[in-house]
This record gives structure tokens, C-alpha cells and sequence, in this order.
């Protein structure tokens, strides 16, 4: 009974009239950013993250969460109909969607997307209503030894899911932990690595180097080769699928939400996984495989459904552990911080109107996607054919302006530029620029917690290891380390990522 | 060579890690070290210094017995400066010039980042992002920042 009256504090927050507002703009917005092509969630939310800082922090954070539903959705939208995934777990949606939209079925190819991602993230709500308060009284007994263990499983678990090589992987994350510690020392306020400048002595601001290594490295990519973008736009009528349709769909949505809630909550790649697999089940499934790469309409209804369900259960590490699993979780802790709440297991405790208030917008702010998104569809097809000549200045002057006004510093916007070289001159080496984000989000608090664990043991090192929880989350990073980088395995994990998409 | 032109980008991509992670560790000797138990503001960056240098040895060794061998392609050099150059000149006259100067000025530059956009069309570019960031973020969202900045007498 007590998760009722929960429920009803979320359900009256969350249908507060301001409230309700932001979750639509934010949805709005999120899908209008999230359609242009180029643009993944990550960098979406990032840019968009300076309209949320002058909101109260739990209308801020509603809108920063329809903004990442909304950027997910659009990015299927953009995949479908002109073949340009903004992000990995999008370009499953793309085979057969697009191929959909090339048959004259686009319409039933979006709107399948819109109801597979209504059910899963309507069942998702309901997993982070069912386990998010066991799992934050599990982390309430954690000391500073279990959050450092559980940080570090948590980011080389990130790397371990992963596709590409496992020590460029490594690397970046460490690379992150070290950006992370420029700015005041938390402990003695000494200024490390800001070169005199009063502008660093804060740190180096999360939001420039998300900017930096997902918007303006991936910019610089697109010009190398400007891509011919063919959109389909001629034959957006009929949206409506039909009851055939229906009846093929309703099972690979199923599926797929089932699948995309258990992995949403692994670190790392999470629903890129939920989605590559999600294809992989319903292909090994269906009566009609010859259709699959076909606009097969259950290969478009099943990884949607899986996507979008991880998406919603990511938050879970975040809200009860203040672990993000994936970089667009890492921009919502820090947007968190900024509001004065530290994600963890305190959350729901302290500010039960915030976690659940939070958690009913998940589902309000989904039935406003599948009602909004299909009226809206014309709008979102001007939006793609917005050319990139004029895309890509704007999401530069756009990135910084919106850095600036965050503190009217102009390092942050110095530091985007330093971030977008080093991203692109990485990831044009063959490093994913997803760990060096999330270690960079981690690294203060990795820091923070190893510290005070040193100071209670009196500096000795082994209270990581004798402390039983502690020892257990070590084992499992160690473990997710072997996975990663035994051959046997390791061959596996490239063969999920790779087969379907070849 | 045939190893070094398989294993150049990882031998590029270790060469940066080993880099900057000698970097940071060499930095990290300014500040009190101190101990396990009381660490001073380097023990950490310098312990991550030295690991992200190993790594980086370690990238490279992998390059050069199963280096992926994939040419890095060709930068865009153009569009390299003159973005880093837009962002550098938004951040150097935001103040001075004021909020229209620094986003026309930097639109501009990040216009003709693309070598098929006439200067022209950059022009028409530039002025219309402007006017729309100013509608977005000055007047909608109201952010207090100049519009004409301390340099400009009026």
C-alpha cells in the first residue's frame, strides 16, 4: 500500500500543470533535435541541457527525461526514413524500416515504432516502480569502499558490453578520470591542472565535453564525406497499420520489452545490445525469415520496444545506486548535481517527490509521444530536410551559446573546442568516445569515495577486498575484464554486434 | 614498413595516451602526494597518470601484433580550423563585441567550415542563425548577456 501512495505523490507531481507543460515541451523538443540527422541522443541532451538549469530541479529533470525519450524516438524517425541512425541502437530500426518506408510503408513503419515504444516504456515505468526501492535499501547500506567497487565495476563493466578494442576502451575511461580531476581538490582545495586560469578552479564542465566529443567531433566526421541523404518522404500516407499488421506485431513488441527491461540495466551498451538481440530473436522466430532486411514489420516493432524499454530501465542504476550506465545517464547525474541532488540511494528517501514524480512523467511523457508524434509527422519530415550546410553551423553557435550562459564562462566554450579535436582525432584512431564521457562523470565521485574509504581503513588497502560486498563487485569487474578480452568470448560478442547488420 | 602502416593507428592512439598520461602524472608532482591513508591532491592523478601511460604502451604493443590495419582516412583540415576557430572566436568576444558580434562572427566561420558553401551563402547563413539564437536564447529564454558588448562605443 505504501507503493500506492507513491504512486499517487508521482502521479500529483508529475500532472502538475507546470509540470506537465515542460514534459511536453521537453518531449517536443527532444524529438524535433533527435530527428536531424547527425544529431544522437547524447549530443541532443547535451545541447538542450542549458534550457533545463533556471527550472526547479524536479521540472528540470522531467523535461531533461521527455527530452531523451523524445531524442531516442526521433532518432528511429530519422532511421526510418532516411536511413541515418543518430546512434547504434537506431540502425537495427533501420534495416527493415527503412526498407518499409522505400515500400510505401513508412507510415505503419512510425507508427509501429510509436506503439512498440509506448508498451515497452509503459512496462518499463512499472520495473523501476517494482525495483528501484529494494535495489536503493540494498545500496543504503553501502560505505565509501562498496561505491568505489561498485564504480569501478560499473565503468569497466561499460567497456566489457561494448564493441571495439578493450584497451583503447580502458584507456579513455582513465582519460576521462583524469580530465575529471582538473578544478579544486575536494579535500584540501588545491587547484589541480588549471594553469592559474579562475575560470578552471569549478572544472572542466561536463556539458563542454559532452558538446565536444559527440556534437563537434561528429561534425567534423560528416564533412570529411558529406553523405547523400535520400529521404523518403513521398509516401507518408496511410499511417495507420493495418489489422494484419497488428496481429504480427503484438508478440515482437512483447519480446522486446521483456528483453530491452533486463539489459537496460547493464552498464555499457545496454539497449544497443537489447536491440541487436531483440532482431536476432524474432529472425530466428519467424515463419517468414526471407522478409527480414525486407521491411519485415516485426524486425521494426521488436527492437524498438527493446530499445526503448532499456532506455527507461537505465535509469534505474542512476536513481537508486548513482551509477550511470550509458553516457546520456551520465549527463543526467550531472544535470542532477547541478541541482543540488547527488543520484543514490538517498533519493528516493529524501526526495520522494522528485524520484516519483520523475518516474510517472516516464510513462505521461510517453503517451505523449504516440499521441503527438503521429499527428506531428509532417513536421518532423521539414525538419529532415533542414540541409546540413545550414545544420551544422547552428548546432555549433547553438552548443556555444548554450555553454556560455551555463556559468558566463568562457572556458566552457574553449573547452568544447579542445574536446571536439580530441574526440575526432580519437575516434578517427578507433576509440569510442562513450567511456571517456562516463569516466569523466565518475571520476570526482570514484575519487571522493576512495579517500574516504583509505581514511576509515587508516590507509589500508585491503578493506576493498575483506569487506564481503566490496570484494564481490571487485570479482565481478575482474570477471567482466576476462569476458572482454578472452579471445573465445570476445569473438561471440563481436558476432552479436556484426551479424545481423552485415 | 609495412608493421608501422598496420599498426599506425593504434601506435597513433597509444603515442596520445602515453602523452597525456605522462603529462598529467608529471603535473601531479607539483601537489602534495601524501599517503594511502591521507592522500594529498596528486596521489590520484598521478597513480591514473601512470596507468593511462601503461595502457597507452600497451595499445601500442597491440598494434603491432594485431594492428587493425585500417587507414585512418583523410581530416578535413579546412573544417578542423575553421570550427576550432569559430568556437575559439565566440569564447574571445562574447564579452567584447557582445552577443550578435561573437554569433555572427563565429556562424560565419563554422559556415564556410564546409568547402561547398559560397561566401555568400555563409553570409545569409550567419545572419539568419544569428537572429534565430538571439529570438532563442536572449528574448525566449532570456538570458541576461549583453548584445552589444564594452568594445563597441555606443
Amino acid at each position: 500500500m505504501e507503493l500506492l501512495g507513491n504512486l499517487g505523490l508521482g502521479l500529483s507531481t508529475a500532472l502538475s500543470p507546470e509540470n506537465l507543460l515542460f514534459c511536453l515541451i521537453g518531449v517536443v523538443l527532444g524529438t524535433a533535435v533527435g530527428v536531424l540527422p547527425g544529431i544522437g541522443p547524447t549530443a541532443t541532451i547535451a545541447m538542450l541541457l542549458p534550457v533545463t538549469f533556471t527550472l526547479e530541479p524536479v521540472t528540470a529533470l522531467i523535461m531533461l527525461a521527455g527530452i531523451y525519450y523524445g531524442a531516442q524516438y526521433g532518432g528511429s524517425t530519422t532511421a526510418i526514413l532516411i536511413n541515418l541512425p543518430g546512434e547504434s541502437s537506431a540502425a537495427v530500426t533501420a534495416i527493415d524500416g527503412h526498407e518499409m518506408a522505400r515500400n510505401g510503408r513508412a507510415g505503419p513503419a512510425l507508427a509501429t515504432a510509436a506503439i512498440g515504444s509506448f508498451v515497452a516504456g509503459t512496462f518499463a515505468t512499472i520495473v523501476i516502480v517494482l525495483f528501484a526501492p529494494p535495489l536503493a535499501r540494498i545500496a543504503l547500506t553501502f560505505g565509501s569502499a562498496e561505491f568505489f567497487s561498485l564504480v569501478v565495476l560499473g565503468l569497466i563493466a561499460s567497456v566489457a558490453l561494448a564493441r571495439g578494442s578493450t584497451v583503447k576502451a580502458l584507456a579513455m575511461i582513465v582519460l576521462g578520470l583524469l580530465f575529471g580531476t582538473i578544478g579544486q581538490d575536494i579535500y584540501t582545495g588545491t587547484p589541480r591542472f588549471t594553469f592559474g586560469v579562475r575560470e578552471l578552479f569549478e572544472g572542466v564542465n561536463f556539458v563542454s565535453v559532452a558538446v565536444g566529443m559527440f556534437g563537434i567531433a561528429e561534425i567534423l566526421r560528416n564533412l570529411e564525406d558529406e553523405r547523400t541523404r535520400k529521404l523518403v518522404s513521398k509516401a507518408i500516407s496511410g499511417l495507420w497499420p493495418t489489422r494484419e499488421d497488428f496481429r504480427r506485431i503484438a508478440a515482437p513488441i512483447a519480446r522486446g520489452t521483456l528483453l530491452g527491461s533486463a539489459l537496460g540495466i547493464l552498464p555499457g551498451a545496454g539497449h544497443v545490445l537489447a536491440s541487436f538481440g531483440a532482431y536476432s530473436i524474432e529472425k530466428r522466430l519467424s515463419k517468414r525469415k526471407e522478409e527480414f532486411g525486407h521491411g519485415a514489420i516485426e524486425a521494426v516493432a521488436s527492437p524498438e520496444a527493446a530499445n526503448n524499454a532499456a532506455a527507461q530501465t537505465s535509469f534505474i542504476p542512476l536513481l537508486t545506486l548513482g551509477l550511470p550506465p550509458h553516457p546520456v545517464m551520465a549527463l543526467m547525474l550531472g544535470a542532477f548535481i547541478i541541482h543540488g541532488i547527488t543520484p543514490g540511494p538517498n533519493v528516493i528517501n529524501d526526495e520522494p517527490a522528485l524520484f516519483w514524480g520523475l518516474v510517472v512523467s516516464m510513462w505521461v511523457g510517453n503517451l505523449f509521444l504516440v499521441l503527438l508524434n503521429l499527428p506531428l509527422i509532417g513536421i518532423w519530415v521539414r525538419m529532415l530536410m533542414i540541409p546540413y550546410r545550414i545544420l551544422f553551423p547552428a548546432i555549433i553557435v547553438f552548443a556555444a551559446i548554450g555553454t556560455f550562459s551555463l556559468g558566463l564562462n568562457a572556458w566552457h566554450v574553449f573547452a568544447i573546442a579542445f574536446f571536439g579535436l580530441l574526440g575526432y582525432a580519437l575516434i578517427k584512431l578507433g576509440c569510442e568516445p562513450a567511456p571517456l564521457l562516463l569516466g569523466f562523470v565518475l571520476g570526482p565521485l570514484l575519487e571522493d569515495h576512495l579517500r574516504r574509504a583509505l581514511i576509515i581503513s587508516r590507509g589500508d588497502l585491503s578493506i576493498f577486498v575483506t569487506r564481503p560486498i566490496s570484494a564481490v563487485l571487485l570479482a565481478m569487474a575482474v570477471g567482466a575484464i576476462l569476458i572482454a578480452v578472452l579471445p573465445a568470448i570476445r569473438r561471440r560478442r563481436e558476432v552479436v554486434f556484426k551479424e545481423e547488420v552485415d | 614498413m609495412p608493421e608501422v602502416r598496420r599498426a599506425l593507428k593504434d601506435l597513433l592512439a597509444g603515442g596520445i595516451f602515453v602523452a597525456l598520461g605522462l603529462a598529467f602524472a608529471l603535473g601531479s608532482l607539483d601537489y602534495e602526494i601524501g599517503s594511502p591513508l591521507r592522500m594529498g591532491p596528486g596521489y590520484v592523478p598521478l597513480v591514473l597518470g601512470l596507468l593511462l601511460a601503461g595502457l597507452g604502451v600497451l595499445v601500442i604493443g597491440k598494434g603491432f601484433i594485431a594492428g587493425e590495419g585500417e587507414p585512418i582516412g583523410e581530416v578535413d583540415w579546412r573544417a578542423v580550423i575553421l570550427i576550432t576557430a569559430a568556437l575559439l572566436f565566440f569564447g574571445l568576444t562574447v564579452r567584447g563585441l557582445g552577443v550578435i558580434g561573437a554569433l555572427f562572427g563565429a556562424a560565419l566561420l563554422a559556415a564556410l567550415a564546409r568547402s561547398a558553401t559560397s561566401a555568400l551563402e555563409a553570409v545569409v547563413i550567419a545572419a539568419g542563425l544569428t537572429l534565430l539564437s538571439v529570438v532563442i536564447f536572449i528574448v525566449a529564454l532570456q538570458l541576461r548577456l549583453p548584445l552589444i558588448g564594452t568594445w563597441i562605443p555606443v
